[in-house]
């Protein structure tokens, strides 16, 4: 008989298709029989503005001294309307984010650090909350298909009125806030039954369509005279005609929020498998202004994966007006610290992928409505540590606006950049670095 | 996206007023659809056959495309021109011409076919437009009326609507099909042609296929109650009447008013408001997945 | 000592929307009448005031949108989404209403006196609405809290995914929208419901009238509920 026991075996192989995370999934829909609900953009690598570089001063190009020489980042929103438009320190501000979905003292924190950089907040998907009016100078108050909590005087309260079409994390999806998080409060200021799972529409209620949405600006500005900006904000998903749609209706600014924007809580295939990124967004948004004639006069926010200053110098290069950062902002406050690393084990994750903020149970105290867990964040200590990362970020922002010979960071421009791969070079309107090879199109075109 | 109106006179007495009362519905419409503007007039039919047409570059020979017809047709073609549009008359057959157009003559669009339907389209204020093509001097039975905000394809000229495919058939659409796609290379395999990548020129070939195959309107437009898929107010012309529907979700607005001289619909009611007896009309919503229609036809 | 002040009339054939709707929201009492309304659209929109403003013809959309206190009347139809928002006080239409009558709306009520389109009630959240002809489909969707009453039919799908609010029809249900159902009329409907009439002058009896509310089923997400998401 043969004897098999010296036989070279192959090394153990795990399937890519079928992936440890895959098939975590899939036996975890066997045991519960309901979809994965998580929070967070999407986590799946994609190309971003990573895979675009600037390429600096040169001997054609020359670069600015750092202090002395003005790198300006101010902005103004929503003066193509509006009789009172928003005027901001810099250039980066905090995306919508509810009181629900966020601890009151993490509202409370973002208003302060948003407030000491000169910059805005906007609220979310449950209303405004007095805590955040009161700590933010300049706020944003979300109109929603939801309308939890919406209401003239708070429409007058606020600084800017953002109506929301969808996010990022899912363009046709509605709000989501599950039981354990509808405390007295928030079920109060939405008018739930304590304790419910919120459903939430996916469509507004009383219109639909950009047509329609023209009549409904226009009731807006008439309940308030005027003076606010209104935003659109819209979840990449075609953004050149959603852009080019939302001007039509009649907005001050459009917000496009890519696939990498994050969410309180939806369903992860929401997250993975609809929008897309945000790199390939801006072109198209900045692209449909520019055939408009309308690029500077309705401003471009831009969301979804905005990190640091590169980031943000690289979305204005392209055309963007201003950025919103969201995850970052929690990350900022103290989400998913690693001091916290014994209690997300408890949670059975850890730091850096805690992700389940739809359970409210957050070690850190912002995506909770538990008494005891949001206790823990100290929303001044928490506002300012928000306020020196808006620093850092507004910094390097200026570094490399600096270093491509700007005094004004508006002054940044896509022939600035050069791209790395070919796939960002594509979605950017970027050329190869190197090259004058934008793939699909002709040298030099943008 | 859209506004569409649709007039339908039940009165004679009205039928100098046709024009000019369809130019007051559409200015109404202005804000909902900027970006251009089509109108379709259904006047009396005198036994020849007319092709709307469109020139794509403002510089058609359209005498030289006159005597082509006529060779084709073997059949005598008179044409006569406005601003960038043609309308060919002939004894000849209608569907010959459409196709020898399509085929041959790239710089024309071919609007529409029939006995009685004229129809004119193009960008710009809807005011502009209408001014530009005279619709407030037109004359007929029955109008149906579209101001357009583009929302998945370009603002040309041709992607405008009322769309038309089969004879004195048209149709405007305020809403967004989410199914068009398929449907176009469903009925290019039986026999439609297409001349631009909207979804709503879709629909209009969808209803002339199906009135091809013997359909009713009405049968037809059942038919796209069930095939079609989205959000969509339609008002359809045909040679003798007009059509009303929405689908079942029935998110996109429609009015509609009648009085004992007029039927008249639109997207927001203030078209309506300027019509003369609208203070005796009986006013209405269309219900969802429910055909409306109005004929003359005995 | 109060004055009583005469009526103003704002007449839209000269005066623009804007100069119309700044003087209603700036007064702070008094009877008003718009002429000319033509169909225009927010009319008397984010009013503040317990004013009476009489609207004389036809409304668009958004009529008295976010009202607060003001007491609005459409003689005529009223577009899509009137009274949306409504906080307090009191919207009558005449006519018919189209779609989204009384959406997301707070408190106050409103009457309609002809029929309203679809998604009459669409996610009210404690305004009472009364209907005295018939309501379109998927009204009272998502409602959370408030009254709906209706005198004549309801369409297909009434009260899908509803929370809290409370559904009174006389006439016929074409259909019954995901997690609502029938439901028993104790004493306390009955009275609420008498109420609501009388406030909006009508003339029925509870006694004609079903109930229909939330089965609370969807409440929790749970594979069981597969069927209705």
């Amino acid at each position: 008989m043969a004897d098999y026991s010296e036989t070279p075996r192959t090394i153990p192989r795990k399937s890519a298709t079928f992936d440890d995370y895959t098939l975590s999934e899939i036996r975890r829909a066997a045991a519960t029989g309901i979809y994965d609900i998580r929070g967070g953009g999407s986590k799946r690598r994609l190309p971003h503005f990573d895979d675009l570089v600037f390429l600096g001063a040169s001997i054609s190009r020359y670069a600015l001294e750092g202090y002395r020489e003005k790198c300006g980042t101010d902005i103004v929103l929503g003066d193509r309307f509006a009789s009172k438009p928003l005027h901001l320190k810099i250039p980066i501000t905090i995306a919508g984010m509810s009181f629900g979905a966020l601890s009151a003292q993490a509202k409370e924190a973002l208003g302060r650090g948003a407030s000491a950089m000169g910059t805005s907040t906007t609220t979310g998907d449950g209303g405004m909350t007095p805590e955040e009016r009161g700590q933010s100078r300049h706020l944003v108050y979300q109109y929603l298909p939801s309308r939890y909590g919406m209401n003239p005087d708070d429409l007058r309260k606020a600084d800017a009125i953002e109506v929301v079409v969808s996010q990022g994390a899912k363009p046709g999806g509605g709000g989501m806030l599950l039981g354990q998080k509808i405390t007295e409060r928030v079920a109060g200021m939405r008018t739930l039954p304590v304790g419910v799972d919120q459903r939430s529409a996916c469509r507004h209620p009383d219109w639909t369509g950009p047509d329609d949405l023209e009549i409904k600006l226009q009731e807006l500005r008439e309940i308030t005279a005027w003076e606010k900006p209104i935003y659109v904000k819209i979840g990449a998903a075609r953004p050149y005609y959603d852009t080019a749609l939302s001007v039509k209706a009649g907005a001050d600014v459009v917000v496009v929020d890519g696939m990498q924007g994050g969410t309180a809580a939806t369903q992860e295939i929401f997250i993975e498998h609809v929008g897309i990124p945000t790199l390939a967004a801006v072109r198209e948004a900045v692209r449909a202004l520019q055939d408009l004639d309308m690029h500077r006069k309705v401003q471009l926010i831009v969301s979804g994966g905005i990190r640091n200053g590169a980031d943000v110098a690289k979305a204005l290069a392209m055309g963007a007006d201003a950025v919103a950062i969201g995850t970052a902002a929690l990350v900022a406050l103290g989400d998913n610290d690693p001091a916290l690393e014994e209690e997300y084990r408890k949670l059975g994750t850890t730091a850096g992928a805690y992700d389940a903020w739809h359970e409210g149970r957050d070690p850190a105290g912002i995506s909770t409505q538990d008494p005891e867990l949001s206790r823990r964040l100290d929303p001044v200590k928490a506002g300012h540590r928000l306020a020196n990362y808006l620093a850092v970020m507004t910094l390097e922002l200026q570094t490399l606006a600096r270093a491509n010979g700007k005094s004004h960071v508006r002054n940044l421009e896509p022939e600035d950049l050069a791209a790395l791969t070919v796939e960002a070079a594509a979605m950017a309107g970027v050329p190869l670095a190197g090259t004058n090879w934008v793939p699909g199109r002709g040298p030099g075109a943008y | 996206m859209c506004g569409i109106v649709g007039l339908y006179l039940k009165t004679p007495d009205l039928e100098p007023e046709l024009g000019r009362l369809t130019a007051l519905m559409l200015h109404e419409m202005s804000s909902r659809g900027p970006d251009s503007a089509g109108f379709a007039v259904y006047g009396a039919a005198n036994g020849v056959t007319k092709v709307s047409t469109l020139s794509r570059t403002g510089a058609t020979d359209w005498k030289h495309l006159e005597h082509q017809l006529e060779h084709v047709l073997g059949a005598d073609v008179a044409v006569e021109t406005l601003s960038d549009h043609a309308i060919f008359s002939t004894t000849g057959n209608g569907q010959t011409a459409r196709n020898w157009l399509i085929e041959n003559a790239p710089d024309v669009s071919v609007l529409a076919v029939g006995s009685s339907i004229e129809l004119f389209k193009g960008i710009g204020d809807p005011d502009a437009v209408a001014e530009r093509l005279r619709l407030a001097g037109r004359t007929g039975t029955h109008a149906v009326a579209h101001t357009r905000m583009a929302t998945e394809s370009a603002v040309t000229t041709e992607g405008s609507h009322p769309f038309s495919t089969g004879a004195d058939t048209c149709l405007v659409h305020n809403g967004s099909l989410s199914n068009h796609n398929r449907l176009r290379e469903n009925l290019r395999k039986r026999g439609e042609t297409f001349q631009t990548e909207n979804d709503s020129e879709v629909a209009a070939g969808y209803l002339a296929w199906r009135m091809r195959e013997g359909d009713t309107i009405e049968a037809a437009i059942e038919g796209a109650l069930r095939d079609f898929d989205g959000f969509y107010t339609f008002a359809i012309g045909t040679r003798d009447g007009f059509a009303v529907v929405r689908d079942p979700i029935a998110c996109k607005p429609a009015v509609i008013a009648e009085t004992d001289d007029w039927v008249a619909m639109s997207s927001e009611f203030r078209a309506i408001a300027r019509l003369p007896g609208v203070e005796h009309a009986e006013i209405w919503e269309p219900e969802p997945g429910r055909i409306y229609s109005w004929s003359h036809a005995a | 000592m109060t004055t009583t002040l005469a009526n103003t009339g704002l007449d839209l054939a000269t005066m623009d929307r804007r100069a119309v709707n700044q003087t209603l929201q700036e007064a702070e009492r008094g009877d008003f009448t718009v002429l000319n309304p033509g169909g225009a659209h927010a009319l008397a929109c984010g009013l503040k005031s317990p004013i009476d403003v009489t609207i004389k013809g036809h409304a668009g959309y958004y009529c008295a949108g976010m009202n607060q206190e003001a007491a609005v009347t459409v003689e005529g139809n009223a577009g899509t989404g009137v009274a949306e928002n409504m906080m307090s006080g009191t919207v009558r239409v005449t006519g018919d209403a189209s779609q989204s009558a009384g959406a997301t709306g707070h408190g106050g009520l409103l009457v309609i006196e002809g029929n309203t389109s679809a998604r009459c009630g669409i996610s009210m959240k404690g305004i009472d609405i009364v209907v005295g002809g018939s309501i379109g489909h998927m009204s009272a969707f998502m409602g959370q809290a408030g009254r709906l009453v209706v005198l004549g039919d309801a369409g297909a799908d009434l009260g899908d995914s509803i929370y809290e609010a409370r559904l009174y029809v006389r006439g016929k249900v074409a259909s019954l929208g995901a997690d609502c159902i029938e439901k028993e009329m104790q004493g306390e409907h009955r009275a609420e419901l008498a109420e609501l009439l009388a406030r909006a002058g009508m003339d029925a009896g509870a006694d004609e009238f079903r109930r229909y509310g939330s089965a609370r089923k969807l409440y929790h997400f749970h594979i069981d509920n597969i069927g209705a998401y």
